[in-house]
């Protein structure tokens, strides 16, 4: 349990946070391993775990059936993978596809979910490190949209 | 042909047409019946015409030590840049330059270098490239992020490999739209400024490429805690005489022909944001 | 010391012939098309004796005057720019040959020209021109060459336009330089000019004329001349830290208000005489065997003027009025080191909407955004 909460606070995205917090967000924490090619997870699917990559590299993918899986975003060590276990009603947008192998550490979503409803200035830590990350995504994704190497 | 007349074109034959992409190729000019070749810095420009066609300004694209011949990698987007699609080895289109500022790159000895290129923009950096690579051991960490939009889009694409294998540089390539077979990062190019190894007390960054993309790299470069005046930015404008003499290139109260393209940040900085400017 | 003379009305004809004689094509106003313009003309009696105008914005009219003086009009719609720096010019020719093309510049010995009649404030526009296609870091040879040897004969103004402001930019109404000789025309008690030699041609010329030395009263009458000119300016403009007022109102909504009634005809930039900007053209004939290319006045109120692929850079008529006038009384300081205007009025006169320069500085520094505008 001690080395869990150890991993858990070298992972960038609980940098700075309190003891109290760290323990709680470890209590729900399990070190996880995949092979290359193994799916984090799939489309459609619940979202019960939050991701945070130690190691390697995982593709965000959508499949479709004339294009086959196209890449949306790529993301590594440091990195965390899965929002769609925050909102209701909690199924994953896309696939999450091991590039390599991967090890990562998983988060039950249902326990952090339990935790923050139960202790909302814990809930407003852990909204409070998302945010800016989603704003990151967003923002990336309208300057992807505006296509500014475009063809004539 | 009258020497003094810097509005006169001198002929250069094609050596080399070489296809970088759908619609980018690579022109190798040899320049070496010019008295003097074409000497030019990292970042320069050159106007080539096509007879009967017309005129455009096309950065330099290859190595500044080679003075007997010119590389222009061409997007084939406008009536001149299509003729010059058409051309093959043998043929002669007309030269005039190399025009504008350079980038500063003796001022990157000692220093990181962050090198941030969008699309097209790779062009005018890669005589940066060379110029850092022939003598790597006067350089900290060499860092190159390049955004395109598609796989398909990627310029000089063996050369990055090779830089990255061979030339003890960070190379990092995102695009904004992956393909089946694209197993690298997809994602805007400012992305990548998060793993670029620097001391941002300590280096130097060049960006060229659409200015959206510069507005943005910029921002995040600041953010590093790279400082303005470290920062060089390399800015379009129509151009149709490249010595300041047609007006079309102003930005503000720079011209972009003879003052510019390659800017330092703090030069450009107070215009860059205003609109239709 | 002595270098005010006196000729008369004959003398000044002598010295329109005598220049004439010296090989030069004479270019002065003549009376066309129901305005003053710059042409060739012969001698004294192509002059417009008896003509004067009337100015407004966006108005231009010829008066019958009640006496025969020669120089009594103002700003006339041509600017002097036409002569140096030609609303199109072939710049070059390419022919095709076996092993490519060959091409031979066009930049050759002009017409070698007098300017008859030229005003302060276009001595500074000359100047100005001068300072961008001659002496920046590249040299224009089509223009140097037209340049290089005019002789210019100036004319004090005894009178101001209505929509003239010299005064305020400081290019007049005297004119102190820039000219090989200088004409004050003085109507009473007889007609007769006051001139000023500025440089040995023009001393040199003057001694092949009738002349005698001014005296302190007909010194005295010109200057009084020129200050009824000064006086009877119709329009002002406050340049006070200018170049901080424009840069710091980029985002005025005057801008915006002034882009709806204006055209974008480019009028005002075609009268202008310091505008320079210009576009190329390139033509081939139909064997496709000779190449010329064409430079021609361009505006930066054309909506391609800004053009980059993928689209034009000032889409919107207020971000081109923008540009036209921040570049004229602002970034053309930072590019030449002085204002890019000279106050003759002309873009107020030929504006067909009456948008009048001095009255947009005017609204922008009382509604000045971000007190860019005043004093440090």
């Amino acid at each position: 349990m001690e080395d869990l909460k150890r991993i858990v606070t070298e992972h960038p995205f609980f940098e700075g946070m309190e003891e109290e917090h760290l323990a709680l967000v470890a209590g729900c924490a399990r070190n996880m391993r995949f092979r290359g090619g193994e799916f984090l997870f799939r489309e459609g699917e619940a979202a019960n775990t939050f991701y945070c990559l130690r190691a390697g590299e995982v593709a965000l993918e959508i499949h479709s059936p004339h294009k086959g899986a196209i890449r949306i975003a790529r993301r590594g060590a440091g990195d965390v993978v899965g929002w769609s276990w925050i909102v209701a009603p909690y199924r994953w947008f896309c696939d999450a596809r091991a590039l390599g192998e991967v090890r990562a550490l998983g988060f039950d979503a249902v326990c952090l979910r339990g935790k923050w409803e139960a202790d909302k200035a814990f809930g407003y830590e852990m909204y409070r490190r998302f945010v800016p990350l989603m704003l990151a995504n967003l923002q990336a994704t309208r300057m992807q949209m505006l296509d500014v190497y475009g063809r004539q | 042909m009258d020497a003094s007349d810097p509005l006169c074109p001198r002929p250069a034959p094609v050596r080399a047409v070489h296809h970088e992409t759908a619609d980018v190729f690579t022109l190798i000019l040899d320049v070496s019946a010019i008295p003097g070749g074409a000497a030019f810095a990292p970042g320069q420009f050159m106007m080539l015409y096509v007879f009967g066609v017309g005129e455009a300004p096309i950065s330099i694209s290859g190595d500044a030590r080679d003075s007997r011949t010119l590389a222009h990698t061409i997007r084939a987007v406008g009536g001149v840049t299509r003729a010059l699609r058409n051309l093959r080895p043998g043929d002669v289109l007309g030269v005039r330059g190399p025009y504008g500022s350079a980038w500063p790159v003796a001022a990157a000895r000692g220093r990181d270098v962050v090198i941030v290129a969008g699309g097209i923009g790779l062009a005018p950096l890669r005589p940066v490239i060379y110029h850092l690579l022939r003598r790597r051991e006067d350089y900290g960490h060499i860092n190159i992020c390049c955004g395109a939009r598609s796989p398909g889009d990627i310029l000089y694409t063996g050369e990055l490999q090779r830089w990255r294998e061979e030339g003890d540089m960070q190379v990092m390539v995102t695009v904004d739209h992956g393909d089946p077979g694209w197993r690298g990062q997809v994602g805007v190019v400012t992305e990548l400024l998060d793993r670029v190894r620097c001391d941002p007390a300590n280096t130097l960054a060049f960006t060229c490429g659409p200015e959206i993309m510069m507005r943005f790299t910029v921002r995040k470069l600041r953010e590093l805690g790279i400082a303005g005046e470290a920062i060089h930015v390399s800015m379009e404008r129509n151009m149709h005489c490249a010595v300041g003499f047609c007006g079309h290139c102003q930005f503000g109260p720079l011209f972009v022909c003879k003052d510019g393209p390659v800017f330092p940040w703090p030069r450009i900085a107070p215009f860059f944001g205003i609109r239709e400017l | 010391m002595e270098n005010r003379f006196l000729i008369t009305l004959e003398g000044l004809g002598a010295l329109l012939a005598e220049l004439k004689g010296m090989g030069r094509t004479l270019i002065g106003p003549v009376v066309r098309d129901g305005a003053i313009v710059y042409d060739e003309i012969t001698g004294l009696r192509d002059l417009p004796a008896g003509w004067g105008d009337v100015q407004e914005a966006g108005r231009y009219r010829l008066e019958k005057r009640d006496d025969g003086a020669l120089f009594a009009y103002n700003s006339s719609p041509m600017a002097w720019k036409r002569f140096l720096h030609p609303p199109a010019l072939t710049l070059w020719k390419a022919r095709r040959r076996d092993d490519g093309f060959r091409i031979e510049s066009e930049a050759q010995a002009p017409p070698l020209h007098a300017f008859i009649g030229v005003r302060a404030c276009d001595l500074r526009a000359i100047a100005i021109q001068d300072r961008v296609l001659m002496e920046d870091r590249f040299r224009d040879p089509h223009y140097a060459a037209r340049r290089r040897d005019v002789f210019i004969l100036a004319a004090q103004c005894a009178q101001a336009g209505n929509t003239c402001f010299c005064a305020s930019m400081d290019s007049g109404p005297r004119a102190t330089q820039g000219f090989d000789l200088a004409l004050t025309e003085l109507l009473h008690p007889e007609h007769r000019f006051l001139l000023e030699v500025g440089s040995e041609a023009g001393g040199r010329l003057l001694s092949r004329v009738p002349h005698q030395v001014a005296g302190e009263a007909d010194w005295a009458a010109a200057l009084q001349a020129t200050e009824n000119a000064r006086a009877q300016m119709g329009r002002h403009v406050d340049t006070r830290n200018i170049k901080t007022l424009l840069y710091g109102n980029a985002e005025h909504p005057r801008w915006e208000e002034t882009a709806q009634r204006c055209l974008a005809c480019a009028n005002c930039t075609m009268v202008c005489p310091t505008c320079f900007c210009t576009a190329i053209e390139d033509h081939t004939d139909l064997e496709g065997s000779e190449a010329r290319r064409v430079r021609h006045w361009d505006s930066c109120f054309t909506s391609q003027f800004s053009h980059i692929h993928g689209g034009v850079v000032r889409a919107g008529i207020a971000s081109r009025y923008r540009q036209w006038l921040t570049h004229k009384l602002a970034s053309w300081q930072d590019q030449f080191g002085t204002l890019g205007c000279v106050g003759c009025g002309r873009c107020i006169s030929w504006c067909p909407e009456g948008i009048d320069i001095t009255e947009e500085l005017a609204v922008i520094r009382a509604q000045d955004q971000n007190g860019a505008g005043e004093d440090a």
